[in-house]
């Protein structure tokens, strides 16, 4: 499409060259055509006769929430502790996990490129599996119970803090470093007092984040059996007392929005 | 406070200074967290005989990986893959074209007060409940299958998008709106050239990312009936077909892997 033309027609300036216009097109068709073909094969699946009286069950469910059984609050405070203690002593154990790996796989800090591929390693496996997988893994070889589930969160936090933690360790300023080892500082004692006052903030900022999310993710991990008010949950739920799951989605909610809270007020105060 | 350090530095007794300024505060904190640790452990009943009876499946589990059996379940590796894949790709579409309109709502430059309070109510109920506690609520609303998966991954995807858009669109650069406005520009021209260019490369590297997050839940939500790899997965694991499973967890990380490496890649390529 061009702009403006001059008197002879030619066009002057103009966005895209036609070819990079019809790439666009194709590129849209492309798109477009590969959603349609995701959405029949999900549609092949689906019973929509289920489907149809959504909106019945949806408020069939709604009526049996309310009003929330309160009564049974008082029963939730034990699995609430649980669930705040998977979550921080999970974070806590992951935290010891993964500042060693972080430093192996960062690459001013590593001893040796091969050490440092195999931390990588470590990180993504532990990133890319969710802590319920984990949880479900460690059930069945722990047996149920609140270890399982700070065993669960702690694998799962090395991949989040240990990514973070040695991308900030790679962004951290050389000169305090050549500065330390000028001096005859040993290995050890250039980590000591060059890298680690560098990267201190970022790590504490981080490990209070995804100590929330880790609140946030220790909710669920019950519904595999790893302790916590989500084993709560999944007993309500299989007896079909809505108004007492009402009251776990409350106080769940509240929980969380108060550990948000809290890391954004403690990141605020640490950067 | 700072008078006997700096007189120790002189004598050649350097000390660095403390994380926490406050000695008070900092005596406090530990304290604190002693105590916090001395209760949870003390809180946690660890059954150690299960555990030793478990620790030989855990062997088996690890000696599963190293010889994965892609073979044996194949049709419902493939199968419950595809579902994955196709779940994920719809879900991120539907969610980012639903999570544009409630970012822009929920960005407080742009949006009347009554809208932007709504936007994030809608915001916060999505993102503080994990995908699996929605997931449940679905699956009972839209019954079993791929359908009530794609509509959870996709009300996930809502909050998470619009959460950042719309921080996004607070901190844009104020001056190309003026200067747009200026023009006499209604608003939706504001928002097509002022907002949109200076919001949309992010916009896309963020997709891509929340491509990349569906995916990996698209392998958990499975576990209450949404469809899914995650379906084979739990059904692996609970038969202790332990091969299988290494080898769905290996596929994962794989694709994850892949995912990670595309998404950095359009990511460099947009911005």
């Amino acid at each position: 499409m061009p702009v403006s033309t001059n008197e002879q027609g030619q066009p002057i300036w103009r966005l895209r060259t036609s070819r990079a216009q019809w790439l666009g097109y194709i590129g849209w068709l492309a798109g477009a055509s590969l959603f349609l073909l995701c959405w029949k094969l999900i549609s092949d699946n689906t019973m929509w006769v289920f489907v149809q009286d959504a909106g019945r069950q949806g408020g069939d469910l709604i009526s049996r929430m309310l009003p929330p059984q309160w009564s049974y609050a008082h029963r939730l405070w034990k699995p609430m502790w649980d669930t705040i203690n998977i979550a921080t002593l999970g974070t806590l154990l992951g935290i010891a996990m993964a500042f060693p790996v972080a430093f192996l796989a960062a690459r001013n800090t590593t001893p040796h490129p091969l050490v440092r591929s195999i931390a990588l390693v470590i990180i993504v496996a532990s990133r890319s599996i969710n802590s319920l997988i984990w949880a479900m893994l460690l059930v069945t070889i722990l047996g149920p119970g609140v270890l399982a589930g700070i065993i669960a969160i702690a694998l799962r936090s090395i991949g989040f803090i240990g990514k973070l933690l040695y991308e900030a360790i790679e962004e951290i300023h050389p000169t305090p470093v050549e500065a330390i080892s000028a001096t005859g500082a040993s290995r050890m004692q250039v980590m000591n007092y060059a890298v680690l006052p560098q990267v201190m903030p970022a790590f504490a900022g981080i490990s209070v984040y995804r100590w929330d999310i880790n609140i946030r993710e220790s909710t669920v991990l019950g519904l595999v059996g790893a302790g916590g008010i989500g084993l709560q949950l999944n007993s309500a739920i299989n007896s079909l007392a809505w108004n007492q799951v009402s009251v776990i989605f409350l106080m769940i909610f509240v929980t969380v929005l108060v550990s948000e809270w809290v890391s954004v007020r403690v990141r605020r105060a640490i950067i | 406070m700072s008078a006997p350090r700096e007189r120790l530095a002189e004598q050649g007794e350097w000390r660095r200074l403390p994380f926490i300024g406050d000695a008070r505060l900092r005596w406090l904190l530990a304290l604190g967290v002693l105590l916090y640790l001395v209760l949870a452990l003390a809180s946690i009943s660890v059954n150690w005989a299960r555990v030793a009876e478990g620790m030989s499946r855990g062997l088996n589990f690890l000696a599963a990986f190293a010889q994965p059996d892609f073979v044996s379940r194949r049709s419902d590796i493939v199968n419950g893959l595809l579902e994955s894949l196709t779940m994920t790709l719809t879900s991120t579409v539907i969610g980012v074209a639903l999570a544009i309109p409630v970012g822009l709502g929920a960005a407080r430059n742009i949006s009347p007060l009554p809208i932007y309070l709504v936007c994030r109510g809608i915001i916060t109920v999505s993102r503080t409940f994990q995908e699996i506690i929605i997931a449940i609520l679905f699956v009972v609303m839209f019954g079993f299958g791929p359908l009530a998966g794609m509509i959870t991954l996709a009300f996930a995807t809502i909050g998470f998008m619009a959460k950042l858009l719309a921080e996004d669109i607070e901190d844009l650069d104020w001056r190309q709106v003026e200067a747009v406005r200026a023009t006499g520009a209604s608003w939706w021209q504001t928002i097509n050239h002022a907002v949109q260019p200076q919001v949309m490369p992010r916009l896309i590297g963020l997709s891509m990312y929340r491509l990349d997050i569906n995916f990996r839940e698209s392998a958990v939500i499975g576990i209450v009936g949404a469809g899914g790899i995650g379906a084979t997965l739990n059904t692996s694991i609970s038969r202790y077909e332990y091969d299988t499973s290494a080898a769905i967890l290996l596929i994962i990380i794989a694709i994850v892997l892949l995912c990670e490496y595309c998404s950095s890649h359009v990511r460099r390529w947009t911005q």
